[in-house]
């Protein structure tokens, strides 16, 4: 079974962003990018599963700008096969993505595909949900661990309330929640041996698909920052404070 | 204009989340209907039949929709979705879950999360881990949206919505509910809780978390965590609040051993009042505090804990 793992380049999490000055979108300008975290989880799950002789082959897919191929690199270094790009502009909505990833999905044949649950950036979660839709395959999101029987895969999800466990029928789209596992670093040999490896690159263009965006961005703007507080000294004082200021004890 | 949401609900009771979507949806303006799809959901239906505002209670009520399965719940409102110009859910892993896949089915976008309705096609929304506000919208024949809880307060419940089953059973056969291991407790809900504390990677380990919740008893509070908290074993998921977890914005939020992470920050910095206590005067949460305290925690929870 191949397992084909989605991959996206986003703002390094680390890195507090900036709304720009005519408040039209967020300053990327020289901001230091870096994989989706959550992308490195299911990276790794494809991987893992590979190890253990259920996946024959790990294809890692990137949708967006050029640069993406970094991230792609990444994906290999760790334990990816081989890569695809499909070159786009990197503000393509989730329903245009999910719908190129299906059209590779038709070409390659994968009999599961992993996601992160949500990009740090956009901070959506919609990727994986739309592409089971139109594959109108099961899904499986929020997983924090996955076993495959035969042609079932069991699942359980992080949900609000614990934990659910699920039965899916594959082929399943799976996206991963933080406990997944604890994603690998990629070696030194491994990283020299990725840029061997094959990444090819195709134009969103060539699909046919209207990646037209549907939404908006009429505005964006900083939230309004909080009034600094002050230091206090004691917990009496604290206290104190929470019951006669501000009554909220 | 009318709107279909998909209610939160656990086949026992309605949750409370849902009636902060019924007021993002009776911003938008009109005919509000509430879809409870469940197994022996009948009890959930009564209930959402008395949130004020919402005009027909739709009751899909069958084995195959046990666990909201996505699949099954996503045939079930595209086969419902010409009545409407609107579908929304409240954003929890259930609504997260399934709306996108109801876009995708609409071949439509969707609005993630929004935390403030413009108009009928304009909302607002946080993305970058809440640094920015995004103002965005959509001439999309359905708009479909799940809203954030936090961001809007609860319609009244004093309604009286006709009930209508719904006979139609949409079952793909594509996955099936196993189990479900709710994490019980006595304590309020996280999201709705009028008080949180919460506890990051300064705990050392789980067994410290019992300081927490001997200070969340007397204050009738939750017990939450951050990342760093979850990452490192010491408690499970659910407890997590930020951008990866749940979103909460109690009267009064207690961080203590959170350094303040903007993915953390996040999840809280809507609380109305909140504390900090970590022994580091330079930790990022001491910015956002109202009220900060530089202590070693092991030292001022229990001292809290006293003087509550």
């Amino acid at each position: 079974m191949k397992i084909l793992v989605m991959v996206k380049r986003v703002t390094d999490p680390n890195v507090t962003v900036r709304v720009n000055a005519d408040n039209s979108a967020v300053d990327l300008n020289n901001v230091k990018m870096a994989i989706n975290p959550f992308c490195e989880i299911a990276i790794e799950e494809a991987v893992r599963l590979k190890e253990a002789g259920i996946a024959s082959e790990v294809i890692a897919l990137s949708i967006g700008a050029s640069q993406s191929q970094e991230q792609l690199r990444t994906a290999l270094a760790v334990g990816a096969d081989r890569a695809i790009l499909i070159e786009a502009d990197s503000t393509l909505e989730p329903i245009a993505v999910a719908k190129l990833a299906s059209k590779v999905i038709e070409e390659e044949q994968p009999g599961l595909v992993i996601l992160g649950k949500q990009s740090i950036d956009t901070d959506n979660s919609q990727t994986g949900q739309m592409l089971a839709s139109i594959m109108g395959w099961s899904q499986g999101t929020f997983a924090s661990k996955v076993d495959i029987e035969g042609d079932k895969l069991n699942i359980t999800r992080e949900v609000d309330t614990g934990l659910q466990s699920l039965s899916l029928k594959l082929p399943a789209v799976v996206t991963c929640d933080l406990r997944l596992n604890e994603p690998r670093f990629a070696s030194l040999p491994n990283i020299m041996k990725a840029k061997r490896k094959p990444l090819e690159i195709k134009a969103a263009e060539e699909y046919g698909i209207d990646l037209t965006p549907r939404i908006n961005m009429l505005k964006v703007e900083e939230p309004s920052a909080r009034q600094s507080g002050e230091i206090l000294s004691s917990v009496s004082e604290l206290v104190e404070k929470l019951k006669t200021e501000k009554g909220v004890i | 204009m009318s709107i279909l949401i998909l209610a939160e609900h656990d086949n026992i009771s309605l949750k409370e989340i849902t009636l902060t979507a019924v007021t993002a949806a009776s911003q938008i303006g009109g005919d509000i209907d509430l879809l409870v799809a469940g197994e022996n959901c009948h009890a959930v239906a009564e209930m959402a039949a008395k949130v004020s505002g919402v005009n027909r209670v739709r009751v899909a009520d069958h084995a195959c929709y046990k666990g909201l399965l996505a699949e099954n719940i996503t045939a079930l409102i595209k086969s419902l979705s010409n009545d409407y110009s609107h579908i929304m859910a409240p954003a929890t892993t259930g609504g997260k879950n399934i709306l996108p896949r109801v876009a995708a089915a609409l071949d439509v976008s969707h609005f993630s999360e929004i935390i403030n309705v413009e108009s009928a096609d304009t909302f607002k929304r946080t993305i970058y881990a809440g640094n920015a506000i995004a103002t965005v919208q959509s001439d999309d024949p359905i708009k479909v949206i799940t809203v954030r809880g936090t961001a809007f307060e609860l319609s009244e419940t004093n309604g009286s919505a006709t009930i209508e089953m719904l006979t139609e059973v949409h079952d793909l056969g594509l996955s099936s509910f196993v189990s479900e291991n709710v994490a019980v407790s006595e304590r309020p809900e996280l999201t709705s809780a009028g008080i949180v504390i919460s506890g990051g990677r300064g705990m050392q380990n789980g067994e410290n978390f019992s300081m927490l919740e001997k200070v969340a008893d007397k204050l009738g509070a939750a017990v939450g965590a951050s990342r760093a908290a979850v990452d490192a074993g010491f408690v499970p998921n659910d407890m997590q609040v930020g951008q990866t977890g749940k979103i909460v914005a109690p009267d009064l939020y207690i961080a203590v051993g959170i350094s303040g992470a903007i993915q953390h920050l996040a999840g809280m910095k809507d609380s109305k009042v909140i504390v900090a206590i970590n022994k580091d005067p330079d930790a990022p949460i001491h910015q956002v505090a109202d009220y900060g305290l530089v202590a070693d925690l092991f030292d001022a929870v229990p001292e809290l804990e006293q003087s509550l």
